[in-house]
């Protein structure tokens, strides 16, 4: 396949990935809408105005930015897992397996398609966020990165996710077990200086901390953690994560026989 | 030239099946080509293995002279696959199923969308074209697997088992259809069950059974090799006891019925003969299975494990 080629199929599989998630709006655009005022609500506003100052910021502020990562987080990881896992189960991947393109590409576009939604439901989010607080930015540049990255490591795990799973629980299991904790306890709603130091020494070994992190300070200005190690960190992850999905692909593990 | 050249193509499922053991076959451009098996054959595994679906043990396969291999994104441009199975997203519409496919080949928007057309109104789908794929019948869902795989107009279609639960008028429209593109030069590689398709539709065929070829010729070369044609006869007055008549196998399948294997030294003037000597009044015949049929069934029958040469 010539990179013209190559390009058009990586189009298509992203227009795809975007079709479907809009066409089903109800469940991939509006429970996160909800579930983030809810929590802009109840801890933002009920709690957060008895909890007071974290970090120099009031609570709502401090844990604005956190939310919004939790929301890409949890959204770019859900759309690629669910999405590759049906195109699985209904055998669908063959149009893809059958065609002349290369795994790259496959990959690529399954990925974006992820980080599309991912970043659209955190601009939701965070408009969202106006309703109840200001945001001002302090680091665009790093905001951005670290958004990017975060998307795209989410949607390489929930890419990975699907090729092994067998059922519809195989793709429950890291997000309940693993991803919903290692986000509540990843400094979202709380500084990991507050922790006493062995739960701090702990919680550095959640990598949600440095990207919760780093994307504050992107907002805020403020961060637990080393920002710039954090997004070397986090690229690092992304490249590991991406040649394992690619090499699993082209072996084509849980697709082919 | 070759359309599909396969070398020793063996495979080995992880369970310790072998599905296929050393396969060797060759399909001319332009020809259309049977590929007849019992299930459990190999038959599937070899389309998987040439359509990319299935990873081989060994061998190698070539499509118009590009190595699956070597040359595999070429290989692929030059295939159609009609899967035996429904593969396409249930809740996606017909129309943007075909243009995606086109998509996956790299083929842009505007010539995705005119193609989509010609084959949807080709294969009488174009009226469903905005329906969810889910809402269409089982013979429409089929020619739109059909549609999906020319949409990038590949010069080898291969199709598994394409007309299996569809009902006979569709089936013989999808014949006609299929003969037509023959005839504008693709090649046509089938899988199927109905032999009478095979016989009336196939130039060349390949009997493949317990994961090896017992016969690969052409369908004349093929039909001469039946040694013995079975018929039926109905009768016009009923007869209590089996006849016997010399040079040929008879039964009785009822009291009106009679089962006659002629075989091929002996002509059927010769049968009549003998019939009328014994003053039976023949009122109508049959074939008791189709030609390909019956030879299908003794070739496979002398491949029964145990019944092998070594």
């Amino acid at each position: 396949m010539s990179a013209r080629e190559q390009w058009v199929a990586f189009l298509t599989i992203v227009t795809k990935e975007i079709r479907r998630f809009t066409r089903i709006w109800p469940q991939t655009l509006l429970p996160p809408a909800i579930t983030m005022t809810l929590y802009f609500v109840i801890f933002g506003n009920l709690i957060g105005s008895r909890i007071g100052e974290m970090g120099g910021f009031n609570y709502m502020q401090y844990i604005v930015p956190g939310l919004i990562m939790m929301s890409v987080i949890q959204n770019s990881y859900g759309n690629v897992v669910s999405s590759f896992f049906s195109t699985k189960f209904q055998h669908s991947i063959e149009e893809m397996l059958v065609s002349p393109m290369p795994a790259h590409v496959i990959l690529n576009g399954f990925i974006v398609g992820g980080m599309v939604r991912g970043m659209l439901v955190g601009l939701i989010v965070s408009l969202l966020s106006l309703f109840f607080t200001q945001l001002s930015m302090q680091h665009l540049l790093i905001t951005i990165t670290v958004v990017i990255l975060t998307a795209a490591l989410f949607a390489l795990g929930g890419f990975i996710n699907a090729i092994f799973a067998n059922k519809f629980d195989d793709i429950s299991i890291v997000p309940t077990f693993i991803l919903t904790p290692l986000t509540y306890l990843g400094g979202v709603f709380y500084s990991i200086d507050l922790l006493p130091e062995f739960w701090r020494m702990v919680s550095l070994a959640n990598p949600i901390v440095y990207m919760v992190n780093a994307f504050r300070y992107g907002v805020l200005g403020v961060s637990d953690v080393n920002v710039y190690a954090s997004l070397a960190a986090i690229m690092a992850f992304v490249v590991a994560f991406y040649l394992l999905a690619l090499w699993l692909l082209q072996r084509g593990t849980g697709i082919r026989h | 030239m070759s359309a599909l050249t396969i070398r020793n193509l063996t495979k080995t499922y992880a369970n310790g099946v072998h599905a296929l053991k050393g396969i060797d076959l060759q399909v001319e451009k332009g020809d259309f080509f049977a590929l007849l098996g019992p299930n459990g054959a190999g038959k599937s595994t070899t389309i998987g293995v040439i359509s990319s679906l299935v990873n081989k043990t060994a061998g190698d396969v070539s499509i118009f002279g590009h190595s699956l291999d070597t040359q595999r994104a070429l290989a692929k441009m030059k295939i159609g696959v009609v899967p035996q199975e429904f593969n396409f997203n249930q809740f996606e519409k017909v129309f943007d199923i075909v243009v995606t496919q086109a998509g996956f080949y790299g083929i842009p928007v505007p010539l995705a969308r005119e193609r989509a057309e010609k084959y949807l109104r080709q294969l009488g789908l174009w009226e469903k074209r905005d329906k969810q794929s889910r809402t269409l019948s089982g013979g429409m869902k089929r020619r739109l697997m059909i549609a999906r795989a020319l949409v990038h107009e590949p010069e080898l279609l291969i199709l598994d088992e394409p007309t299996a639960g569809v009902d006979i008028e569709l089936r013989r429209s999808m014949w006609d259809f299929l003969t037509r593109i023959n005839g504008e030069g693709k090649t046509i590689i089938l899988t199927t069950h109905y032999l009478e398709e095979a016989e009336s539709l196939c130039r060349h065929i390949a009997i493949i059974d317990h994961g090896i070829i017992v016969e690969n010729t052409d369908m004349k070369s093929l039909l001469e090799k039946l040694q013995v044609e079975t018929f039926i006869l109905d009768l016009a007055r009923p007869v209590t006891e089996v006849p016997v008549l010399e040079g040929f196998e008879v039964w009785l399948r009822d009291s009106r019925t009679l089962e006659v294997a002629v075989p091929k030294s002996q002509s059927l003037n010769t049968l009549f003969v003998a019939l009328q000597e014994q003053h039976f009044e023949v009122m109508s015949m049959r074939n008791k299975a189709n030609r390909l049929e019956e030879l299908f069934v003794r070739l496979v029958e002398q491949n029964l494990p145990g019944e092998q040469a070594s």
